[in-house]
């Protein structure tokens, strides 16, 4: 369905030039849901937005690798070849729904707009109710008319799926979709995310930097930290027995419920693009860093059941 | 005051907001904000406060910091009614307490050295008594948070979210508080980072004493933190308890659903979710009865009409609910 090989994302300005991605690699099959993981600057949003080339060049260019979904090279694709991709290829919600939705048109008129950009023939009314009620809003005709600002931020969201559903995507990016809502409309949004997944059988994206999210929702998981993928695998077997460093101390930094004594906290902060370490970009905040790895940039390397992982001291004590 | 009465003493509180209308503001409404919240505060003790938003977590750590004006009760600090300190006596007491905001990126003065941040509150105190000495206690408030004392000649846009939230904590200590409310601190913080920064408050309340009321959604977070828990609904406390009574056996509903729906980590630990209908109502205009009974898997007939009254189901854990006893096996 998706295939990203070797994408390497440049930002540039007048002083310096970043690496804001650095040599990502993965693939998501038809219905799969991979999750992305990783902190603030990690790269993992920024790898999302190239999917559908949404990106403004410059400052962004794709500096290398390729991004294939549903057999067509994205960063080769025509600008009317990527017309058709946006929304029936890959469709995105986000972050803020708030800030994704058009203040001064009414929610349905927005849907309907997705509607005719995507499946004209559909574009009507009672498509329009049928997405909103699809999606959980009750009253949808009423609701239908309202502004975005008239809504919570979790009807916004739904909002936003409806509008993204509109297209009938094969994939469907979700940006830590439910990060600004509490948590009892956060579990509402991913029980929704769910469903629509199954019935339309489109594959996700879903990118969050909770791994308690992962584990209900992933098929599998990708780590990113500082513009690289340290660690993928099955998400129940990652969540298990994570095996790059990165990953156990994201784990253990996590607080749980029911969890006792002090975090165990990752020393320092997340590099910054413009000041990637040595060697593996980890080793500065590392807690089994060990002489060389300072040195040598590890690889990403392929160990069992379809894991990988970007340390080469995965299996020791 | 004696020994053991409590640092902080809030008895049926109330805040209410007026909803205003038309050019001439007449008042059309009120917003109950705050509808008759009680609870205390040790000395050196942590208490947890959550909810969603718009139940009234944030208004109230507001309303005992005096940032908000109260309708009606009483917030009492060392024995004292705060609302009778005006003038002088307001001034000499200030330094009791202070706020730990969300938004590192926005409560720092960008204009402003570091040092001048902290500085600033030790000269409105005055605490130490030249320049030197003020110089000196920055530095070792800098090195308490993890800083560096040189990085009082930085300005803000110099350091990360984690580290400015450590100049936040370095600012509320400078006048050596006895209580600071903190305001989601860690929400806005990458999970790393975040750890680090709970860490750091407990290191330093272990230090020094203090007692934090510690507001946040996140409830694991919470728990982490705090010796003893409350749980807002519209408004309301719908829960009150130690920390791993409120997380480990809730009684109320809400808690119940709000437990069950943190995803987690550990597939053993992974809970039945309880996935609630709708959303919080419009504390303007709140349902009769139960608040919560329009969004509640168990409500009765009796919930729609009558308001629970806060009461304690087992030793020191209360809840709100007319079925709290029952619902303990959850």
């Amino acid at each position: 369905m998706l295939e990203i090989r070797n994408l390497q994302l440049e930002f540039h300005s007048d002083q310096q030039t970043v690496r804001a991605v650095d040599g990502v690699s993965f693939a998501i099959a038809p219905g799969e849901t991979l999750g992305l993981v990783g902190e603030s600057g990690s790269g993992k949003s920024v790898t999302a937005l190239s999917i559908g080339r949404l990106l403004r060049t410059p400052p962004a260019f794709h500096a290398g690798g390729e991004i294939f979904l549903d057999g067509r090279d994205v960063l080769k694709a025509s600008k009317r070849e990527l017309r058709q991709l946006r929304g029936r290829g890959v469709s995105y919600i986000f972050q803020e729904p708030g800030a994704s939705l058009n203040p001064v048109f009414r929610v349905g008129a927005q849907i309907k707009e997705s509607l005719k950009l995507h499946r004209p023939q559909a574009a009507t009314d009672e498509e329009v109710v049928r997405l909103l009620k699809w999606v959980g809003i009750s009253a949808p005709e009423a609701r239908a008319k309202s502004y975005p600002h008239e809504m919570s931020g979790g009807m916004q969201q739904r909002v936003m799926i409806a509008m993204a559903l509109a297209a009938e995507p094969k994939l469907l990016v979700a940006d830590e979709p439910t990060t600004a809502l509490d948590v009892t409309i956060q579990a509402q949004i991913l029980a929704l995310l769910k469903d629509v997944q199954q019935r339309l059988g489109m594959s996700l994206l879903l990118i969050t930097h909770n791994l308690g999210i992962v584990g209900q929702m992933a098929d599998r998981v990708a780590v990113m930290y500082a513009g690289q993928i340290v660690e993928t695998a099955p998400a129940r077997e990652l969540l298990r027995r994570p095996l790059h460093p990165y990953t156990r101390a994201l784990m253990n930094a996590a607080p749980r419920l029911g969890g006792t004594g002090r975090l165990a906290n990752i020393p320092g902060n997340v590099p910054r693009p413009g000041a990637m370490p040595s060697g593996c970009r980890f080793h500065p905040r590392c807690a089994m860093a060990r002489p060389d790895c300072s040195v040598n940039a590890p690889e990403l390397v392929a160990i069992e059941n379809g894991r990988q992982v970007r340390c080469p001291y995965w299996n020791s004590p | 005051m004696s020994a053991d009465a409590p640092l902080l003493e809030v008895r049926e509180l109330k805040v209410y907001f007026p909803v205003k209308h038309g050019l001439l503001g007449a008042v059309r409404g009120w917003v109950k904000a705050i509808d008759g919240v009680s609870f205390e505060i040790a000395a050196g003790e942590t208490l947890g406060l959550v909810g969603e938003s718009g139940c009234g977590k944030t208004t109230l750590g507001r309303a005992i910091a005096r940032l908000v004006k109260i309708a009606s009760g009483s917030v009492r600090l060392d024995g004292e009614d705060m609302a009778e300190w005006t003038g002088a006596q307001l001034r000499a007491r200030r330094r009791k307490w202070q706020m730990i905001f969300q938004d590192p990126y926005n409560s720092l003065d960008p204009l402003m050295t570091v040092g001048d941040i902290i500085g600033e509150a030790l000269e409105i105190h005055r605490l130490g008594s030249n320049a030197k000495e003020r110089q000196a206690r920055i530095k070792e408030l800098l090195e308490s948070v993890g800083l560096d004392g040189a990085h009082a000649r930085s300005y803000p846009h110099e350091f990360s979210g984690g580290q400015r939230q450590r100049i936040g904590i370095a600012r509320a200590l400078a006048v050596d508080p006895k209580l600071i409310i903190c305001d989601e601190p860690v929400s806005a913080l990458d999970v790393s980072v975040q750890a680090q920064i709970i860490n750091l408050l407990q290191d330093l309340q272990q230090q020094r004493g203090v007692a934090y009321l510690f507001v946040a959604h996140d409830l694991a977070v919470v728990e982490r933190i705090s010796r003893r828990v409350i749980v807002m609904y519209l408004g309301k406390v719908v829960e009150l308890g130690p920390a791993n009574a409120v997380v480990q056996t809730p009684r109320h509903p809400y808690t119940q659903a709000l437990v069950s729906a943190v995803p987690e980590i550990d597939e053993q630990t992974q809970r039945a979710r309880i996935i609630l209908s709708g959303e919080m109502p419009s504390p303007m205009d709140p349902p009769a009865g139960c608040p919560f009974h329009p969004r509640c898997p168990m409500a009765e007939g009796r919930c729609k009409e009558e308001i629970p009254l806060l009461r304690e189901i087992t030793s020191r854990h209360w809840a709100a609910c007319h079925f709290a006893d029952r619902n303990a096996s959850k």
